[in-house]
């Protein structure tokens, strides 16, 4: 009996991923979440520039490759191109929160029914290891090299808290995969990311609390440390927005 | 319609795309080309279409590329300063062998520039705009007939060659008014086996990309893509050659550029002056041919343009510089009268290069 297997969903090739990096966990989280709602066959994932550029090649669906931080703009053509298609695009964080910006903030504004994974590493892991919008106060990186000094290039952009003040969006939620609790949870929330644009209700964002070990420079499971210690803290983590349960709430 | 309606250029190019199959519109407010978006905006939710107001040019041309790769016909408008913003997305569609139109009618630049009439984005059209080796083919109306009929035009070739097509038009083609024949339009279907439709289960994943990391495949794409523009230059150039016979001086211009010189043409004819007009519809794929034949017979070539003689190159290259080529120009919002055009064929015939 299998008890335990490759979601279909996922392409059998090895990932580029560095070792120790969450990238994979979250690919299977995502993918799990296609098998189980039963959706592979119409669903268009879109892939940003940065390290997940090459998750066009891991998801079994249809695929489509955006320039950097265009993936919503690209994933609201397709959706509108057939709305009874599943979109959803996967972006890290220089791409969604810094030259992605206003493509994700009028998405989210629109209402758009896709799903965005975004997965917030607090650095440029592609390009080997620049200064983010999400690098926290005080963090070395190859452009902050005396520490992210605030008073110079100012404060790390908190997307879900900036993103659930608006009227449009159905969901936003931040998870971590740093651990098997938080891994699960961070499953429930994808999963719950999809269903709500299988039932058409809008935009779903799933921000990813994700380690970086190559470019933290620590190792894996001091990277997971690290993480815990530093990113939770100032990116805590929870629902941010449920248009549903809220309106549920206010009914009762 | 079986009669001829009268239109605003701008409108005619919206109404004929409607009429090409196009059911998806997104733009960005820009004067001189806003009634193609206020005229998606009222159309396309009547016929199940959808316009959408993006939040930015790029935004705009990304979800251009969105629909592009879903496989369905999709355009965008702009004018200068906005197609600048868009030139990163005609580069990746080009990279990603996707079909798409989008409009340009021309207002004088560089910056922000103004928002009279002007053909000073002839290199950006032509040459690229956009990183990397890519071409678009590139339309010029110098008609509101023919802001409709190249627009569908456009969607065919595009979805025929897997390209983007641009309607290089003007403030002055855009925003005049003519009678307009829409009744004849008929559209071709290209089927898209490529594009991001859902796999059903049915069949391996499509993937839209162009991202090619090992240079042997990266240049294997560019030298097909190459090899279809040679067809393109063998099977789509479109000219109007005018009073062209006996000519002994050749005016080239396209767009509005064309229509005032052809009525200088007309005057300098009654002085008994031999001019023509070579007249490029395609100036991207360039009437090489035509232009090189004319050089046999024409002594000098004028170019008649609204910018600061961009085409001048191309006609100096398509004709080996055989014969002289002179400019006649006005720029920065600025048309060419047609007395300054008669004065520069007047100049040319009496031997003088003007």
């Amino acid at each position: 009996m299998v008890v335990f297997e490759k979601p279909k969903s996922l392409c059998d090739v090895p990932l580029h991923y560095c070792p120790g990096c969450t990238h994979g966990i979250i690919h299977r989280l995502v993918a799990e979440a296609i098998d189980e709602l039963g959706i592979e066959g119409k669903t268009i994932g879109v892939a940003p520039v940065g390290c997940a550029v090459m998750a066009y090649n891991y998801f079994n669906c249809d695929m489509v490759e955006a320039a950097h931080g265009r993936a919503p703009a690209v994933a609201t053509g397709i959706k509108r191109a057939d709305p009874e298609n599943i979109v959803f695009s996967y972006q890290g964080d220089g791409d969604l929160a810094s030259i992605g910006t206003a493509e994700t903030v009028h998405a989210a504004t629109r209402n758009e029914n896709i799903t965005v994974i975004f997965v917030n590493n607090a650095i440029y892991g592609m390009t080997g290891g620049q200064m983010a919008p999400t690098t926290l106060p005080g963090q070395v990186t190859q452009t902050s090299p005396y520490g992210r000094d605030v008073n110079h290039c100012g404060y790390p952009v908190k997307i879900s808290e900036m993103l659930s003040q608006l009227e449009g969006p159905e969901y936003i939620e931040r998870v971590a995969v740093n651990n098997v609790k938080n891994i699960r949870a961070a499953k429930k929330a994808i999963k719950k990311a999809f269903q709500n644009q299988v039932e058409g209700k809008g935009f779903s964002l799933i921000e990813v609390i994700s380690s970086c070990p190559t470019n933290w420079g620590l190792s894996p499971e001091k990277a997971l440390q690290w993480l815990e210690e530093n990113m939770i803290p100032y990116y805590p983590l929870g629902v941010y927005k449920d248009r549903t349960a809220q309106k549920e709430a206010e009914a009762k | 319609m079986s009669e001829k309606v009268l239109m605003k250029g701008n409108e005619a190019i919206a109404e004929a795309a409607i009429l090409a199959g196009c059911r998806h519109y997104f733009g960005y407010p820009i004067t001189p080309q806003t009634e193609i978006a206020a005229y998606m905006a009222k159309k396309m939710p009547k016929i199940g279409g959808c316009f959408l107001q993006a939040e930015s040019e790029i935004a705009a041309i990304n979800m251009v590329y969105g629909v592009a790769g879903a496989g369905k016909r999709v355009m965008t408008s702009s004018s200068s300063p906005g197609i600048s913003l868009k030139s990163e997305g005609l580069s990746y569609l080009a990279g990603s062998d996707l079909p798409a139109l989008v409009v340009n009618v021309q207002r004088g630049g560089p910056g922000l520039g103004g928002i009279q009439p002007s053909q000073s984005d002839y290199f950006q059209a032509t040459k690229g705009g956009g990183h990397g080796d890519y071409k678009m083919i590139v339309l010029a109306p110098s008609s509101v007939q023919e802001m409709a009929s190249l627009t569908v035009k456009g969607f065919d070739l595009a979805d025929k060659y897997r390209m983007t097509a641009m309607i290089l038009a003007d403030g002055t083609t855009g925003q005049m008014m003519e009678p307009v024949n829409l009744s004849e339009v008929e559209v071709q279907h290209y089927e898209k086996p490529w594009a991001v439709t859902g796999t059903k289960m049915e069949r391996p994943h499509n993937i839209v990309n162009s991202l090619f990391l090992e240079p042997e495949e990266l240049e294997k794409n560019n030298f097909a893509r190459f090899e279809r523009y040679k067809q393109i230059e063998e099977n789509e150039v479109m000219v109007e050659e005018y009073l062209m016979d006996d000519a002994e001086l050749c005016v080239v211009a396209f767009g509005i550029a064309a229509r005032v010189s052809k009525n200088a043409i007309n005057e300098a004819r009654k002085k008994g002056i031999k001019v023509g007009l070579i007249r490029p519809i395609t100036l991207w794929p360039f009437p090489k041919k035509t232009l090189l034949a004319a050089a046999e017979h024409v002594k000098q070539f004028i170019s008649v343009e609204l910018n600061m003689g961009q085409m001048v190159e191309d006609i100096e290259l398509a004709t080996r510089c055989k014969r002289p080529v002179t400019l006649c120009n006005r720029t920065g919002g600025m048309i060419p009268s047609p007395a300054q055009v008669l004065a520069a064929i007047e100049e040319a015939d009496k031997g003088g290069q003007a």
